[in-house]
């Protein structure tokens, strides 16, 4: 399961996510939980202090409800680790980045066909947005 | 007009260089086709019926005369030698290779130029008035809003996979000449009783299989709300359209189906949700998008009015073609110019490569270096000197761009439909030819007077045919062409559907049909200053359907 952020790939071990209802009513803390990508996400705010890892499912990368839910996640205030889970492309990593994402999850089989090189230069393509006029 | 900075010309650059780095992962299998192809259309190229297409983004329909001469380049460099100007007020090339789309990509940036978000579920290229800043009725010059929203939607990280398409138009004058009811969003830019500028938001139009006039979802925006309320509403819309059925993707089902007061409740608390500083534009960026709209400098010209009467007199086709073609400038002593894209027997909203460059020139020598394409697939020249009319208008008609026909029934936007078109279950270019060339005569033309027929080859509607007086539907029906006729349909700000009189007709019915409602209009109008909608919306749909279908061959059946 390679995880991606600005600097590469790195390697994480199978994770047991809490669904949102469980992390709800959890009293642990460090929590990671798999939001599907048309959960509440202000349902889930009570408990942003209590979890470390919230991955937003993207069923399919044409399917874009999951950047309006990370930019939601993130205008809530949840500080923690914002991951965005499913088969997403390259050229999908810096709008990932601009909706509050701080890492792609990918499979194995995505990884092997879009391997580091493309995840890589897809991050540091600093025109992949086009930012000027407004702080968002 | 618009002109790139330094981040501008390194935006695209880096674009063009992406697409190319696109493509190559396409070929070594990095990329699937279902994955590339979202790319290849937010990259403005369509696989059509015998060859791609790309569509090229005119941002709210302005152009220099240095982007039309390029596009004079690429129609002969990588196309047949002509152009296509579109409904969406850009223009395509019909015959593109797929090898060759870098390089035209590369021609574009050239000149300030792309094809990003012409096509795909994204917010597609912003489309405005063909005369802002020019329009004699006009509040205020939209193209700074245009560019504004231009510039946040450009690759918005939130809102590059939508639904569907998502469609924005804006209007500064009370004509609505944009069609903004039939848009995913329209702006009426509007003041409110204390004189603060601001827009009637209106959301949810469109044409396509269901036709829909959008409804107001908030009457008055103030002005630097403008983003934040937009980013709500497709937020609102990202989350919650419909994903099971292309079909029904669309904004204007999500509206019908929530209805508006729901829909609008949500787009509020969105709205007050969101952080406004975050999203207000600096006032250096406001100001630095508004002095590139600034008024050319007009002249004060003399005897512009008595020379351009003394040029009408001494030639009557001159005469007839600024009657229909011509219209009122804010300025004293200037006119707007609409040039006709729809020589009588010609592909409406076709232009050769010398028909460009003819256009370029006429632009840069009298018309302050501006061209701008229109909704309806036409050129307007929009800052003319009255005295210098008559010299643009034969330069013009000496390059076959002199058909007085502006508003005319001529004057028809079509589809490319089964001649080009994938998706297309019916001809329309052919439909529009027949038509044009038996009201051919122009004064049997403006005995008819004002009339907008739209021509679509398919329920997808590109033809704009649900808002056509007359509206042509091209069908399929078991194999052969069948055309469903709609009458009293609307685009301006009296926006309204067309009604659907009955049976199609087969192709060569066509023309007699269309003959048939002209000859009911003229014997049923009070004069002939009552236009062909007046009558229909006085008279209403009965006496053309008796005309379309005989009651006594209806009985009979």
């Amino acid at each position: 399961m390679p995880i991606i952020d600005d600097n590469g790939f790195r390697a994480e071990a199978e994770r047991a996510y809490l669904t949102p209802e469980d992390a709800l009513a959890s009293e642990a803390s460090e929590l990671a939980v798999l939001l599907p990508n048309d959960a509440s996400a202000e349902a889930l705010a009570p408990a942003f202090g209590r979890i470390a890892l919230i991955a937003v499912e993207f069923p399919s990368f044409a399917d874009g409800r999951g950047f309006s839910l990370g930019r939601r996640l993130r205008a809530l205030g949840f500080k923690g680790a914002l991951r965005a889970k499913g088969p997403l492309i390259s050229d999908q990593y810096a709008f990932a980045r601009g909706c509050g994402f701080d890492e792609v999850e990918i499979d194995d089989a995505m990884a092997a066909r879009q391997p580091e090189a493309h995840w890589l230069k897809a991050a540091q393509n600093n025109q992949a947005l086009y930012k000027r006029g407004r702080a968002a | 007009m618009y002109r790139y900075d330094e981040f501008d010309h390194d935006f695209v650059r880096a674009r063009v260089a992406t697409f190319r780095d696109q493509v190559a992962r396409r070929v070594t299998g990095a990329l699937t086709e279902e994955e590339f192809r979202p790319l290849r259309l937010q990259n403005g190229l369509y696989l059509q019926l015998h060859a791609y297409m790309l569509r090229i983004a005119v941002p709210y329909g302005t152009l220099s005369s240095r982007q039309m001469r390029q596009f004079a380049l690429i129609a002969d460099t990588w196309d047949k030698g002509y152009g296509h100007f579109t409904t969406r007020q850009n223009i395509q090339f019909n015959w593109p290779k797929l090898k060759d789309v870098p390089d035209i990509l590369d021609a574009l940036a050239d000149v300030e130029m792309h094809a990003i978000q012409t096509s795909g579920n994204c917010i597609r290229n912003v489309t405005s008035d063909q005369f802002a800043g020019a329009a004699s009725d006009e509040i205020e010059d939209p193209r700074p809003t245009c560019e504004l929203v231009r510039q946040w939607s450009t690759n918005h990280p939130e809102f590059a996979f939508l639904p569907r398409k998502f469609k924005i138009a804006v209007t500064g004058s009370p004509n609505d000449r944009a069609a903004v009811k039939a848009h995913d969003i329209g702006l009426r830019m509007v003041r409110d009783d204390a004189g603060a500028p601001g827009y009637e938001v209106i959301v949810g139009g469109g044409l396509g299989r269901t036709p829909m006039i959008g409804k107001v979802v908030r009457e008055f925006l103030p002005k630097d709300q403008l983003l934040r309320y937009l980013e709500a509403i497709l937020r609102v819309y990202n989350l919650h359209g419909r994903r099971d059925n292309k079909y029904k993707a669309r904004i204007k089902i999500l509206v019908h189906e929530t209805g508006l007061e729901e829909l609008r409740a949500m787009i509020e608390a969105e709205f007050e949700a969101m952080d406004a500083p975050t999203f207000a534009p600096s006032a250096e960026e406001i100001a630095r998008i508004e002095a590139y709209f600034a008024p050319p400098a007009f002249e004060t010209v003399e005897g512009a009015d008595a020379a351009l009467e003394a040029a009408k007199a001494a030639d009557p086709r001159f005469a007839a073609w600024v009657d229909t073609n011509v219209v009122d400038h804010r300025e004293p002593g200037y006119a707007i110019a609409t040039i006709s894209l729809k020589a009588i027997g010609e592909a409406p909203g076709d232009a050769t490569s010398e028909q460009m460059r003819v256009m370029a020139d006429l632009a840069e020598r009298y018309s302050f270096d501006e061209l701008r394409v229109t909704h309806e697939q036409n050129i307007v020249l929009p800052h003319l000197r009255k005295d210098q009319l008559h010299e643009v208008y034969q330069a013009l008609d000496a390059a076959g761009l002199g058909t007085a026909n502006i508003g005319l029934i001529s004057d028809m936007i079509a589809c490319p439909g089964l001649d080009y078109c994938a998706l297309a279950t019916a001809r329309s270019i052919p439909v529009a030819q027949d038509i044009a060339r038996h009201f051919a005569d122009p004064v049997v033309a403006r005995d008819i007077g004002e009339m907008k027929i739209k021509i679509s080859g398919c329920i997808n509607a590109c033809g704009h045919h649900h808002v056509g007086h007359i509206g042509i539907l091209g069908l399929d029906k078991g194999g052969i062409e069948n055309y469903q006729i709609t009458l009293g349909g609307d685009a301006t700000e009296t926006a309204a559907i067309g009604e659907r009189m009955g049976p199609g007709f087969p192709a060569e019915e066509v023309v007699p049909a269309i003959e048939r409602i002209v000859e009911t209009y003229k014997a049923e109008r009070l004069n002939r200053e009552e236009t062909f909608l007046q009558t229909y919306r006085r008279i209403g749909a009965e006496p053309f359907k008796e005309a379309l279908y005989p009651s006594e061959a209806r009985h009979a059946a």
